[in-house]
């Protein structure tokens, strides 16, 4: 009987193509917005979580000032930290695996007649390892280099692009302002960051050369350290933050001058924003799928009046109450199901082409897309019962009285 | 009695009517269809029922089709009280015990004639190659083969009630109800449907009501029941089996 109502369903909508495309349009649309925002809301959460943990896992950063909620905020009135602190926390907090000291400007690359304006960043060979960055070409800092802060320096592939074109790099000498400098390695790719920013153009030098050199001074922005594999991060975190706050003299009633963060919570702040925009989306979705199925209500009740006498018939014959019923009901479910498959495959089509645009990861979620096909099903329960209903209500002799 | 040899008095008559009263709407408006009307018919008969407009015989064919229920008296259908049973009850008597034929034809459009004829077994759960087969049997018996795949618009009027009848006919029902089924029809087709329903009547011994308007073909019934203002004038006794 089912298999029946099945096949008088699809009849009967191939009977009216036209009408039928038009009444499931809302549920298409609205289908296809869910899968097509969940797909890429997931890409983009997933790539996010991806170039995070490229930065370098278990990583922990130290920065002079409070945290604010949220990464990034920094209150400047603070003690900027100090090369020793970074030196302090190699040698005497366990399971830290590197360490490194960091401080940025940005200044004027030369090499003959081409020049680039780039971040130039002191730092120590740390570096490489707890940002995971493995050379190209060439060597990293030695540590007598480091220690004498000799005019070496290891280039972006940004910068080295910009400066060399194709010719050899290390070994030649470059200006960063007034400091002449000689190449002697170049780093591997690691292209665009989420935000957008180019993480390959820059200059690393050795962080003494930087303070001598080109700063002035001898702060240090922030301290990138790096946890053994098995160690939790969450101790020698509180490890760090125990020595800062011994070494910078924080009586013990007041706070923190500065702040460790760890690369979870980084983590969690930025995909944290994406899951509420999928959240919101799946709401407005929610709302289409509504709009779509008063659609198919509306549709339905046309359909019951216009076959009034069909419908009397098929009570004369013996079809009881639930019989039509069904009927209705299963044409309301199959043009529902009908637009949640569509939907689906065009929010599919779309998330990928939309994915591969905007150079995001393509991710089949078979959750979502079974949510949306179940969610069109109800749909045309919920919103096909009522004129199912009044069909299956009708007086058998006033259907067939009507012309 | 050479005739017809189907009649049957043993058992409770097919049909029986007692007192049946129809009143529509209340009040001034009241309508008195049916004034209390008596009536049984046997397994086997051919009823002809004529009155003049208005005289209450499509309440009655509704009332024994089990369309629509007395506002007084009973009706007994193989001595059971219809009066006393839900709608899906009724519906499922006449799923398995009656058969419609109606002056409109009433045929789903766009539908062929052997899907209508189905159809009556769809709602008997009939697997489909053994629905097929009956329906197309059926087609044969009312003269149609080889139209089963036209759809009722491609077919006369004539064709058209042959495949009501069909669909009437598929399920072997006890009692066939006609309301009017040549109303439609011109004098030549509506004398062929007439010799179709008789010969249901005589070789398969189908139980008939059929209302007409036309002496002409009322004469093809058995037995001719006259309706004036809502009750029964003339009405010849049921046939009785020679003994
Ligand atoms: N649903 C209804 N509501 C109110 N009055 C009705 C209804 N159905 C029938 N009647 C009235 O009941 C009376 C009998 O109607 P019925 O249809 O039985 O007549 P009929 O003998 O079949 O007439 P005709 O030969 O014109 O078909 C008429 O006066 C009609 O107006
Ligand atoms: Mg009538």
């Amino acid at each position: 009987m089912i298999r029946q109502n099945i096949r008088m369903a699809i009849r009967t909508i191939r009977r009216n193509v036209l009408r039928s495309a038009l009444t499931i349009l809302g549920i298409v649309i609205g289908v296809a917005a869910v899968i097509t925002l969940v797909t890429l809301g997931e890409g983009a959460t997933a790539q996010v979580a991806s170039e995070i943990s490229s930065l370098g896992s278990n990583r922990l950063d130290v920065r002079p000032g409070q945290a604010h909620r949220g990464p990034g905020g920094v209150r400047s009135e603070a003690d900027p930290l100090e090369a020793e602190d970074a030196r302090a926390i190699a040698r005497e907090v366990g399971g830290v695996e590197a360490v490194a000291p960091v401080a940025s400007m940005s200044a004027q690359a030369i090499h003959g007649s081409r020049n680039r304006s780039t971040t130039v960043t002191g730092t120590t060979r740390g570096f490489l390892q707890v940002r995971n960055w493995p050379l190209a070409d060439g060597r990293t800092f030695s540590e007598a280099e480091e220690r004498s802060g000799k005019a070496v320096c290891l280039l972006g592939t940004t910068v080295r692009k910009e400066l060399f074109g194709s010719s050899e790099a290390v070994g030649a000498w470059i200006r960063l302002g007034k400091l002449s400098c000689r190449v002697i390695g170049v780093l591997e790719s690691k292209g665009q960051s989420s935000f957008g920013a180019d993480q390959d153009d820059v200059v690393l030098i050795p962080l003494r050369t930087f303070q001598r050199r080109l700063a002035g001074n001898t702060d240090v922005q922030a301290i990138y350290v790096s946890v053994k594999e098995g160690i939790s991060t969450q101790k020698v975190k509180e490890q760090i933050t125990e020595l800062m706050r011994e070494r910078r003299r924080i009586s013990a009633d007041k706070e923190d001058d500065f702040h460790v963060m760890d690369m979870q919570e980084i983590t969690k702040a930025l995909t944290g924003s994406t899951q509420v925009m999928t959240a919101l989306l799946g709401a407005v979705a929610a709302v289409s799928l509504i709009v779509g199925g008063i659609g198919i209500m509306n549709i339905m009740l046309v359909s019951v009046t216009e076959r009034t006498r069909e419908i009397g018939i098929r009570l004369a014959i013996g079809a009881m109450e639930r019989d039509v019923l069904t009927q209705f009901l299963v044409e309301a479910v199959v043009l529902s199901i009908f637009g949640g498959i569509t939907g689906i495959a065009l929010g599919l089509v779309t998330a990928a082409i939309a994915a591969s645009v905007l150079g995001l990861p393509f991710i089949f979620n078979a959750g979502i897309v079974g949510t949306a096909f179940l969610f069109s099903a109800a749909v045309g329960i919920a919103f096909g019962f009522f004129p199912a209903k009044q069909a299956a209500r009708l007086d058998p002799i006033e259907a067939l009285r009507r012309e | 009695m050479s005739g017809n040899t189907h009649v049957s008095q043993s058992g409770p008559p097919l049909v029986q009517l007692r007192k049946v009263r129809k009143v529509y709407g209340t009040g001034q408006a009241a309508v008195h269809a049916l004034k209390g009307i008596d009536l049984t018919i046997h397994a086997g008969e051919f009823v002809a029922i004529m009155g003049s407009s208005g005289s209450g015989k499509s309440t009655t064919m509704n009332i024994l089709g089990c369309l629509d229920t007395p506002t007084s008296g009973s009706y007994l259908l193989q001595g059971v009280d219809v009066g006393a049973l839900t709608r899906d009850q009724r519906a499922l008597l006449r799923r398995y015990f009656l058969g419609f034929v109606f002056q409109g034809f009433n045929l789903l459009h766009r539908t062929t004639a052997l899907e209508n004829v189905e159809l009556p077994l769809i709602y008997r759960s009939m697997p489909g190659g053994a629905r097929r087969r009956l329906a197309a049997e059926a087609l044969k018996s009312v003269g149609l083969e080889g139209r089963e795949s036209h759809s009722p618009g491609e077919l006369s009027g004539g064709q058209q009630q042959r495949v009501a009848i069909a669909r009437a006919i598929v399920t072997h029902p006890k009692l066939l109800l006609a309301d009017e089924p040549t109303g439609n029809l011109d004098s030549v087709t509506s004398r062929e449907i007439m010799e179709l329903l008789t010969a249901l009547n005589r070789e398969r011994g189908l139980t008939i009501v059929m209302v007409t308007h036309d002496v002409e073909t009322a004469a093809f019934a058995r037995r001719c029941i006259r309706f004036r203002d809502g009750l029964i004038v003339d009405g010849q006794p049921p046939e009785r089996k020679p003994s």
